[in-house]
């Protein structure tokens, strides 16, 4: 889509392939006054006060006006960026959560668009654990093993989790959402059983919880997030050598802040107002960059689609707009050969970039 | 709001009881039940072939093990221990479709171990003209089955023994009241649905599923409205012994203009009676003597009676014209058998109609079989549909089960009811259209089915391809 797509192509179509993302170049992070502190999107996006110094990918991109609005965005919000919390957390994001805590259930209400995204992310969770484990048990594949889902809302992917044999931990920072999702749980007296709610922030939870999970479910938090390497610390650090992270988000492209947050906040109302804010998108490169300088190896990147119209999200080989990402923490000598395989291939895209 | 762009479904308003009055709007709040108490993952409600089957195939489902599943039946334990020496005169024909998801968990097999007659051929001939159509697979392959219903209810309930940790059955269970919440959403509410019994029992479930019969207590109480007509018309059914013993492997239909008379083979000497005619027809046709009953038989089979000159020479031309364009295409007429003797006791009737609910599934509560559909025998599509029901919402449900979804969960149940509903109005459709088509003797309409048969007969392609299976189920 896009100038995306043909910077890519141009690049090869190592990149632009769905599955198996092998590519580990990391991105340097511009040198520019902390405001951002995001690293460029190389295919579409550019900083503006920066745009002298990356002068070759600014006449490749075909986003030169975009990028005036986006100064224009970025300038807004200058005040609120130098006073943000050191936590993860995002006050702001917590109060419009507020409002809308008693409405995780209604299935065809404004959480329905979350609903459906189970029937892609259940399945992404459950098929990417069960090729770590050696034994395949059809009726509770997930029995014996331990999730923690951050950002779990009303417990919507902590239920079907549970039900499929997890005993699953799930922490969000809203009282109001815990006590909904704890409601919902009690009358099902497996689910009672399997899942745990607490009201907390991820932070809280890292000293007693370190090496004790194995998988942590991110899904749709890190776009709401303060500080997204804090978070990926903590959650490499509660996972057990080997466990796995899963994180869906939105990519910050052109097309997200026209699809996601014009269409479907303002337009459509597909998402209540004010739920996302572009800047906070992440996109995949960078989370994998952060992931692998915290010891978390990709093993997938795959991008989702929501079609608002019958309601049913699809997989897509287009990472523009959703994605989800599936990351293995390595255990120690694993880690030391990696790190060594990986080298030669850095530089060389490195190399290619500039 | 998402409501705009997606399609809603009017949610229901639970809370009815079976015989009690029915107020509109009215919401029983369901008691809350403590969190100790069990909950079924799925109940069926009714425990005929429709509603043991799928108990028995949700019993034998790989992602079902770890789940609860309850049969409620009103009757008793169907097992038989020793088959008996007559054969029953309520039959069904088995598509080999339905004999597919049979022996998918293993009911088939010992059908196949007491007794089933397969046939190969079907013929259907009109009354009032020579046009006929016959139905044959090329290379002989059994078109379908004829199986005793009561073989198959023993079949089924012996596979249900087989799994007694995943599926509990209640006989002799009466069920006083269904509840559903409400359809405001509110998280302390109980959100499962509520069953009480006769005997003061109280049940839970995530998902109930309504296979009791033409009058179902299940769709009454959630509320799903039925279209339905009793067409003028009951079915005769006997056990007949025919002449002389013949490789009894074709299944006859004959239209008379009073109503379609079936001849289904059950074995070499004996074949099961379906006639559908008037209620007083068939009253006369049940009380007479065994010789006037046989006459009857035997003349509605060979009587030409109702053929006019007319229509024989029209009829005639245009088969002439089929034989000039494809000579080496014939179907053979073949000529009924006739027949001797009928089991003493084995003549009875029932009532036809037909019937359809508006909506298959409610959240938390789905339809299948005779509760959803039913339809005129004189295509045998009643229990072949209520089978095709079980493996679409099996299908369903498995998929839901391994992706850890609430069971009762809107999602996949609109999915099942569109996938089934498609399927079977046209069929009911098709099959209402052709009892009409056939009552009549005015000229012209029988022209029309005449030279449309014909056509149908001659091209092969249309009788193959949506594989109607015509043998006639009571």
């Amino acid at each position: 889509m896009w100038g995306g797509c043909g910077l890519r192509a141009a690049r090869g179509r190592a990149l632009g392939l769905a599955g198996v993302r092998r590519v580990g170049r990391k991105v340097e992070p511009p040198r520019a006054t902390g405001l951002e502190g995001k690293q460029t999107n190389r295919t579409l996006l550019v900083i503006p006060w920066l745009f002298s110094n990356n002068g070759i990918m600014c006449l490749k991109s075909n986003n030169i006006s975009f990028a005036y609005s986006n100064k224009m965005r970025s300038l807004r919000y200058v005040g609120t960026r130098f006073h943000s919390t050191s936590t993860t957390v995002d006050p702001k994001e917590m109060k419009i959560f507020q409002a809308l805590a008693f409405k995780w259930w209604d299935e065809q209400g404004i959480y329905a668009p979350l609903h459906s995204m189970n029937d892609l992310r259940v399945p992404f969770i459950r098929d990417n654990l069960l090729k770590m484990v050696a034994r395949h048990q059809l009726e509770s594949p997930l029995s014996g093993m331990k999730i923690l889902d951050v950002g779990c809302g009303g417990g919507l992917l902590c239920e079907p989790l549970g039900r499929l044999g997890a005993l699953v931990t799930g922490i969000d920072p809203l009282n109001e959402n815990i006590k909904t999702a704890q409601q919902h749980k009690s009358f099902d007296p497996i689910l009672d059983k399997r899942i745990q709610y607490k009201a907390c922030i991820l932070e809280d939870i890292v000293e007693e919880t370190a090496e004790s999970f194995d998988a942590v479910v991110a899904s749709e938090v890190v776009e709401h997030v303060n500080d997204l390497e804090t978070f990926i610390q903590c959650c490499c650090k509660v996972l057990k050598p080997g466990g796995s992270l899963f994180i869906t988000t939105i990519n910050k492209t052109q097309l997200s802040y026209a699809l996601a947050i014009i269409f479907a906040e303002q337009i459509a109302g597909i998402v209540p107002k004010g739920t996302h804010t572009w800047e906070k998108f992440v996109s995949p490169e960078q989370l994998e960059s952060f992931l692998e300088s915290n010891g978390l190896l990709v093993q997938t990147i795959i991008g989702m689609l929501y079609n608002p119209f019958s309601g049913y999200w699809r997989w897509t080989e287009n990472t523009s707009l959703n994605y989800a990402t599936h990351a293995v923490k390595s255990s120690v000598q694993a880690e030391n050969e990696e790190h060594h395989a990986k080298a030669p291939g850095v530089h060389g895209m490195g190399a290619s970039q500039k | 709001m998402a409501a705009c762009v997606r399609f809603t479904r009017v949610l229901a308003v639970p809370g009815t009881t079976l015989g009690g009055p029915r107020l509109p709007g009215l919401r029983r709040l369901s008691c809350s039940v403590g969190p100790g108490q069990a909950v079924y993952d799925v109940v069926v409600a009714g425990g005929g072939m429709v509603g043991t089957a799928m108990a028995c195939a949700l019993g034998h489902n790989v992602h079902f093990r770890d789940k609860k599943i309850l049969l409620l039946e009103a009757g008793s334990n169907k097992i038989l221990e020793k088959l008996p020496e007559t054969y029953s005169n309520r039959v069904s024909s088995i598509s080999p479709g339905s004999a597919t998801l049979l022996s998918s968990f293993g009911a088939w097999d010992h059908i196949c171990n007491m007794r089933y007659k397969p046939f190969r051929r079907m013929q259907v001939w009109d009354a009032c003209s020579e046009a006929l159509i016959t139905f044959d697979k090329d290379d002989l392959d059994d078109m379908g089955y004829i199986v005793e219903n009561n073989v198959i209810m023993s079949a089924l309930t012996k596979q249900l023994d087989a799994v007694p940790d995943q599926v509990e059955v209640l006989y002799r269970s009466k069920v006083i009241s269904y509840t559903w919440p409400g359809p405001f959403f509110n998280t302390d509410t109980n959100p499962w649905v509520q069953i009480t019994l006769a005997d003061g029992h109280q049940l839970q479930t995530k998902l109930l599923i309504g296979a009791d019969g033409q009058n179902s207590g299940v769709r009454h109480a959630a509320g799903i409205q039925n279209v339905c007509w009793p067409y003028d018309q009951s079915a005769v059914v006997a056990t007949l012994h025919l002449s002389e013993p013949t490789d009894n492997n074709v299944a006859w239909q004959r239209f008379l203009p009073s109503g379609p008379i079936a001849l289904l083979p059950l074995s070499d000497t004996l074949s099961s009676l379906v006639w559908s005619t008037s209620h007083e027809h068939a009253a006369e046709l049940v009380s007479m003597e065994e010789e006037n009953f046989l006459d009857a038989i035997n003349s509605a089979f060979w009587s030409d009676a109702s053929h006019t000159d007319f229509v024989d020479s029209a009829g005639s031309v245009l088969q002439y014209a089929f034989t000039l364009l494809q000579p080496t295409k014939s179907s053979a007429r073949q000529l009924p058998p006739s027949v001797a003797k009928v089991d003493p006791q084995s003549r009875a009737l029932f009532p036809l109609g037909m019937g359809h609910a508006v909506e298959y599934v409610r959240p938390r509560v789905a339809l299948i079989g005779d509760a959803a559909h039913r339809v005129h025998p004189l295509a045998g599509q009643g229990v072949n549909m209520g089978f095709g029901d079980i493996s679409s919402l099996l299908r369903h449900l498995s998929t839901a089960a391994f992706n850890g979804k609430d069971l009762g969960s809107m999602s996949h149940l609109t999915e099942y009811e569109t996938e089934r509903q498609r399927h079977n109005v046209s069929l009911i459709a098709a099959t209402d259209l052709l009892k009409r088509l056939y009552s009549t003797t005015i000229a012209p309409l029988v022209l029309l089915r005449m030279w449309g048969l014909q056509a149908t007969n001659a091209v092969s392609p249309l009788k193959v391809s949506p594989a109607p299976i015509w043998a006639l189920r009571p």
